[in-house]
């Protein structure tokens, strides 16, 4: 057999190829096998790994105000659009168990009291994505009956544009709210409207 | 549709039945008939359309509001009816004044009126007299003003777009 020899720049990638393949053979022993387990032990926090978890697990509420709310079907549970791939499409029917709110839909006037109780009825912490122009900034209606867009009454985190936006679309707001939830621990709409000492205690 | 001999007929009908002074005028425009009434008058005239004419008209297919504003009257009820028989429109109309708009609710004769009497009285303010429920039914029940009359204002924001930039100077500061 013929044996071929290859340079192996030192740290490189290749390097701890070989040396996990050492060790999984049992070429690593004693001393040099804690060390190996030493330099390659998963260090996180605790806080990092809830965040992580709460991201992968985001909970809609089941919650549908106007035309989007048909998109949004199709993006949280229809087969083309899947969006448990991302580890968000448990639609829960009440507030209480829910961490997301997606607002799908024109907000009239009549209808902000009922979706701010809502809100208020969701645990912390929880999240609000604003789907496409109408609850962003009311869309093209501007007139008396609806609310000039849903960040007039709720804190909002995402904004999602389209009339309606693509399922697509509407996946990557969430992803993107994940990020965010992944990103920062300390990610109460409290801490970050600066708004502690208005909670509710009831 | 009934033509116009027979929308004169119909008129004339009324005339006999329910006075001289309830239709206040006809219309035949493009196929559609229109059977111009006194607002005191609507639910003798439709009693008599749905109940006692030769060909009733026994369906209220829809009922709303308008504002003719400037011009006055200035608000209107309109009536679309139908006979179902000979599949026949007539549209029933009557204009009052904006300083005390009154209609008789016609929800006795045709239950449907319900609902859309109630969009009319909370759209443009006009007042059905008997109705069983006279609520708002779309706008908040503490909402004020009456937004379908033309004199209204449209509410909103004002939005920014080229043709009124110069009216907020250095805007993107």
């Amino acid at each position: 057999m013929e044996v071929t020899r290859q340079k192996v720049e030192p740290g490189s990638l290749r390097v701890s190829q070989l040396r996990a393949r050492q060790m999984l053979r049992g070429d690593i022993e004693d001393t040099e096998l804690e060390e190996y387990v030493q330099s390659r032990l998963l260090t996180t926090t605790l806080d990092k790994a809830q965040s992580w978890a709460r991201g992968n697990a985001v909970w809609p509420l089941g919650f549908g105000l106007a035309c989007c709310a048909i998109e949004m079907i199709t993006a949280l549970a229809g087969p083309r659009n899947d969006l448990s791939r991302f580890g968000s499409e448990v639609t829960r029917a009440s507030p209480r168990q829910a961490d997301l709110l997606i607002l799908s839909g024109r907000v009239s006037v009549k209808m902000a009291p009922v979706i701010r109780r809502i809100y208020d009825q969701m645990l912390e912490p929880k999240w609000v994505i604003a789907m496409g122009a109408c609850s962003s900034s009311a869309g093209m209606f501007n007139n008396y009956a609806l609310v000039q867009g849903a960040d007039k009454f709720l804190p909002v985190d995402v904004y999602v544009p389209g009339c309606p936006p693509r399922p697509e679309a509407l996946t990557h707001g969430v992803m993107k709210l994940q990020a965010k939830i992944k990103g920062d621990p300390s990610l109460g709409w409290r801490e970050r409207y600066e708004a502690e000492g208005t909670e509710e205690l009831a | 549709m009934p033509d116009a001999t027979g929308l004169e007929l119909i008129a004339q009908a009324v005339r006999e039945r329910v006075g001289d002074g309830a239709v206040v005028d006809t219309a035949y425009y493009r196929g559609e008939a229109t059977l111009q009434i006194q607002p005191t008058a609507v639910r003798e005239v439709l009693g008599y359309l749905k109940h006692d004419a030769d060909e009733p008209f026994d369906f209220l297919a829809s009922l709303h509001g308008l504002d003719h504003y400037p011009e006055e009257p200035r608000l209107a009820v309109h009536y679309q009816l139908l006979n179902r028989h000979r599949v026949d429109r007539l549209k029933v109309a009557t204009r009052m004044g904006i300083d005390d708009p009154k209609v008789p609710t016609v929800t006795d004769l045709y239950p449907g009126a319900n609902y859309p009497e109630r969009e009319v009285y909370d759209f443009f303010g006009v007042v059905f007299e008997g109705h069983p429920d006279p609520r708002r039914i779309l706008m908040p029940e503490d909402y004020e003003g009456h937004p379908q009359r033309r004199d209204y204002a449209i509410g909103g924001e004002p939005v920014l777009f080229t043709f009124n930039e110069h009216e907020t100077p250095r805007w993107y500061e």
